[in-house]
């Protein structure tokens, strides 16, 4: 198990590098002159701009730039915005928020998925079932903005239940509308595969065997259902956190949340290669560790795969 | 970050399972065996290959039926959308009061689902927005399809380093989240059109075909038939194509399709941000980003386009679903 | 019903006169979208404490069907049972309560599965496992579940219990597995044990140390055995008597080695002539020909009479119970039965 560890964290290290250098490349790469941008309509200065250029080092070989780059990193310095705010200090302000929301979503999408998957998963084909499929179904075709409008109309607007932007995020009945439009998504497809899950292990062989040992029926579903069936869903809800993180760009947005989210997209906008970067870096390092934790969790719970 | 779109990409392992609520113990297979033997006396030159089964099987399915007859009037509103109207989406009309709630008699008609902020029929702008997204939707996929096929089948055949090399690859792209990576290489362009977007969603969305298309490689380079053929003498091009790749598509072709929806909400969400398709292009994201302002006094104008887009995705999604549980062996 | 504890603890029934198991004109359907297959039609046989009974069946008899529902473990949609009783001890299981039946499952009837690797929950501990029938039955600790788990192993002879008893499924050999779903059956001392192919999965050699064991285990606890296999040669060394299955009946039933010697039904008849023989060194193997039957569509008459050589217009017009079978005396011959009208001369053919 030990190899097992030590062979995934030395495959990570690529990989992290890999996609550091690859958002790096896009990010500075790419057409546009983002000093220049940063003057809007009136003309630069060229000595202004060189001067600015050389600050941020803009004016080196790009391998140059990264490997400064990722040597400050490790110092735990992003470097500095180009409207001059370290970009540790940007996020620090943000990713609180986002966590916050990103974290209520994830209980949400943890607590309903799974209870109406186990509902639709143990009575396949009943009305419930076919409930739960058409409902999941719909919640996934409809993108996630249109979701978000929908809520916002219905809910704060129409309903008065909750305001229609965040105002202040520490208050989490204010991130409720927001979180569950966020985690909407996911929790469709918690409840499917947890209900997949089900249906192909009540057909399993050991199922069988339970019921032949006379088991109490309550028996047969935590002990032998619900521990082989949950294996999937875990792993799955596991990687999920960090994807929340990810995807809050438009419902942050939508619902004024201050969070990454919105920083993200406002730093692509304005072309602040800084702040895009570090950001991704950090979202990166989250989705890598989180993807590690979620394999470790998959050997404990599967000891087939521990002793493989 | 993941692609959660995929939620078989978190099947750990293929389950031994016998069906038992449908038939139990071995009396099953024997009714299944000889149910067929009969059928192959009465007909014998049925082809009883997998995809035979499967497309008899999607025929009796009403959610295949119906996600079927929804694509292909998208795809033909797509192809014709002058056939299905004669008003002209582009003809801002500023004399049409956009506050003017749809017509519901003027059927097929530029007033039969209102006019928008620009006094543009909503209705047209729908039929022609099918366009942008069917477009984006089959180059996107048929993109990724043939890229991250290609990549996953050579890592899951050769395996060693080149399987190494090209998993590291993969996990390099897919750690970079589809929606951010598009709006970062979108950015670079300035003027945005369909085939901007393909680039942008093709050249990050290829990993999730990849590693199901090694996953399926991996199973199926194990199975008797290719050790036969290996021991045969077959080249690797041959095995490769003739042996493994209709087998191990299966899976491919599912992921594909529902990711075909995934690509189109995923366009409608670029070009709902600002930063996917541009005017003159006519797209769902658009007309939805910019009925924002009016929503309070005409929700009309974000409701068309907004059920139109959840109805194209809606469609795909069903059609995946159908095809999978078509192909799943386990559920015959 | 009343239990009583004797002096080595064991429970022990009230004692009843009659036969363990009686099962008694048996019918079992499945409702498929093609129609109803008919799975069991009219199965009776019965076992005796101690006694081994083999039912000898190619796929789709019915064999394991009728066990099953035995056991209670069909799932009811889309089985039912139209027709019979299913006496243990006397008394009719198809009318006791679900609880009823389930106290009597593990406990005083049990079963094994032919493949032991996917019986078993691979994501428990075989300790774990082998415990639950002690918990879930009788209410015991963890702990004390736990040393009964090790207990059993060292009976069905898996070297170093102790160490091993924390071990998953997947971690030993077939024939260990076995052995772990035999040490399960037995754990709470049943009256009757069910074997549903038992040694399929298994190799030869590995094979014969399972039946013994599973031979000998019977002979401690004076259990009823029903053995279910389709393999002639497992069935020689370890059956009293064998009933034969086809098509969802009974068409012979005899005890072991007079079936061998003298069969009395054109089918054991041809289930024995195709059994390859050093003798027959380079010539053709023989085959009863045809395949079985769909169970949606059950020949009418006789069910084998299609695949019979010995065929005539009375065994496609009527079904054949099961007659007595005699000496050509006349003296009836004991436990031997046959569902062909011309077991006569099926018997004396030699």
């Amino acid at each position: 198990m030990g190899s097992y560890v030590l062979r995934r964290v030395l495959q990570m290290i690529p990989v992290f590098v890999g996609t550091t250098l690859l958002i790096f490349l896009m990010v500075y790469t790419l057409p546009g002159d983002p000093v220049a941008a940063l003057f809007g309509e009136k003309a630069a200065d060229p000595a202004v701009v060189a001067s600015i250029k050389h600050t941020y080092y803009l004016d080196q070989p790009l391998w140059k730039q990264y490997l400064h780059y990722m040597g400050n990193l490790f110092q735990g310095d992003f470097g500095t915005s180009f409207t001059g705010r370290p970009v540790t200090d940007i996020m620090a302000d943000a990713f609180p928020v986002t966590i916050r929301l990103a974290l209520l979503a994830f209980v949400f999408e943890m607590i309903a998925g799974l209870a109406l998957g186990l509902l639709s998963g143990l009575r396949r084909g009943s009305i419930a079932d076919t409930l739960v499929l058409v409902l999941t179904l719909v919640v996934i075709s409809i993108p996630v903005f249109v979701l978000a409008y929908i809520a916002q109309t219905v809910f704060a607007t129409n309903l008065g239940w909750v305001t229609p932007t965040v105002q202040d995020s520490y208050d989490l009945t204010q991130l409720a509308l927001p979180a569950v439009v966020l985690g909407s998504l996911s929790l469709a497809y918690v409840a499917r595969l947890t209900r997949t899950s089900i249906g192909e292990n009540l057909r399993a062989d050991y199922m069988r065997t339970a019921v032949a040992k006379g088991l109490p029926r309550r028996t047969i579903i935590t002990r032998h259902l619900l521990r082989n069936s949950l294996i999937p869903v875990v792993t799955f809800l596991g990687t999920d956190l960090g994807a929340l993180m990810g995807g809050a760009i438009v419902t942050e947005g939508i619902f004024n949340v201050q969070g990454i989210g919105n920083v993200l997209y406002r730093a692509i906008n304005q072309k602040e290669g800084p702040t895009v970067v570090g950001i991704v870096t950090v979202l990166v390092i989250v989705y890598l560790v989180a993807s590690l934790l979620v394999d470790l969790l998959y050997a404990v719970l599967d000891p087939r795969i521990r002793y493989a | 970050m993941p692609d959660i779109h995929d939620e078989d990409s978190f099947e750990p392992h293929p389950k031994p399972g016998v069906s038992r609520l449908d038939y139990a113990g071995e009396q099953g297979m024997a009714v299944e065996q000889e149910t067929l033997v009969e059928r192959d006396v009465e007909k014998r030159e049925e082809a009883r290959s997998l995809w035979g089964d499967a497309w008899r099987d999607l025929r009796r399915r009403p959610i295949f039926l119906i996600s079927a007859v929804l694509i292909l009037l998208l795809v033909v509103m797509a192809v014709f959308p002058w056939a299905f109207t004669d008003a002209d989406p582009r003809k801002a009309d500023l004399v049409n009061d956009y506050l003017r709630r749809p017509d519901w008699g003027d059927v097929f008609g530029a007033g039969w689902f209102g006019y928008d902020a620009q006094g543009r029929s909503i209705f047209a702008r729908v039929v022609y927005g099918a366009r942008a997204s069917i477009t984006v939707g089959i180059l996107v996929t048929a993109a990724v399809t043939v890229l991250g096929g290609l990549t996953g089948m050579v890592a899951g055949y050769f395996g060693g380093w080149i399987d190494a090399v090209l998993s590291r690859i993969t996990d390099i792209f897919f750690g970079i989240p589809l929606l951010l990576g598009a709006l970062v290489l979108l950015n670079a362009f300035t003027t945005r059109t369909v085939w901007s977007v393909v680039v942008a969603l093709g050249v990050l969305g290829w990993t999730q075909i990849a590693r199901v298309m090694r996953g399926a490689v991996l199973t199926v380079k194990q199975s008797d038939y290719v050790v036969a053929g290996r021991a045969l003498g077959a080249g690797t091009g041959r095995l490769m194509f003739r042996h493994i790749l209709p087998n191990a598509i299966a899976p491919v072709i599912v992921v594909a399709t529902i990711a075909l929806g995934g690509y189109i909400a995923t366009e409608a969400t670029l070009s709902f941000l600002g930063i996917g398709l541009q005017d003159p292009t006519i797209s769902w994201g658009i007309d939805i980003s910019s009925a924002q302002k009016v929503i309070r006094t005409a929700p009309y104008v974000l409701f068309f386009p907004a059920v139109a887009l959840s109805i194209t995705v809606l469609a795909f999604i069903m059609l995946g679903d159908a095809v999978r549980d078509a192909l799943d062996p386990k559920l015959r | 019903m009343s239990t009583a504890v004797d002096t080595t603890g064991r429970e022990r029934e009230a004692p009843y006169q009659g036969p363990l198991l009686d099962v008694r004109d048996l019918h079992v359907e499945f409702v498929t979208r093609d129609g109803v297959a008919r799975a069991v039609n009219g199965v009776s046989y019965s076992v005796a404490a101690g006694e081994t009974l083999a039912v000898l069946g190619e796929s789709g008899s019915g064999k394991s069907v009728t066990a099953q529902a035995i056991m209670g473990i069909l799932d009811m949609p889309p089985a039912r049972i139209p027709r019979g009783e299913i006496l243990y001890r006397g008394q009719d299981m198809l009318r006791m309560s679900k609880e009823e039946r389930r106290r009597i499952r593990g406990r005083k009837i049990a079963m094994i599965f032919q493949d032991a690797l996917s019986a078993l929950n691979p994501v428990l501990s075989v300790g774990y496992q082998l415990g639950e029938m002690f918990r879930a039955h009788r209410g015991v600790s963890r702990k004390e579940a736990g040393e009964k788990a090790v207990e059993l192993m060292d009976r069905v002879r898996i070297p170093a219990a102790k160490e091993r008893v924390n071990d998953y499924p997947h971690q030993f050999s077939g024939g260990m597995r076995q052995r772990i779903m035999i040490a399960m059956a037995l754990a709470l001392e049943p009256d009757l044990i069910i074997a549903d192919e038992p040694t399929t999965a298994l190799d030869v050699t590995v094979q014969a140390q399972v039946m013994d064991l599973l031979a000998e285990l019977q002979a401690e606890y004076n259990m009823g055995l029903i053995l279910i296999t389709h393999d002639l040669g497992v069935v020689a060394d370890v059956a009293d008597k064998i009933a034969v299955m086809y098509a969802g009946r009974i068409v012979e039933t005899a005890p072991v080695h007079e079936l061998y010697a003298r069969p009395a039904h054109p089918y054991t008849r041809g289930l024995l002539d195709s059994i390859p023989r050093l003798d027959q060194k380079g010539q053709e193997l023989y085959a009863i020909k045809g395949l079985p039957p769909n169970l949606l569509r059950i020949p009418a008459g006789c069910a084998f009479n299609p695949r019979c050589p010995r065929a005539q217009d009375v065994c496609r017009a009527e079904v054949p119970e099961l007659f007595p079978v005699t000496e050509e005396d006349g003296t009836p011959l004991e436990g031997r039965g046959s569902a062909c009208f011309f077991w006569k001369e099926t018997l004396h053919d030699r």
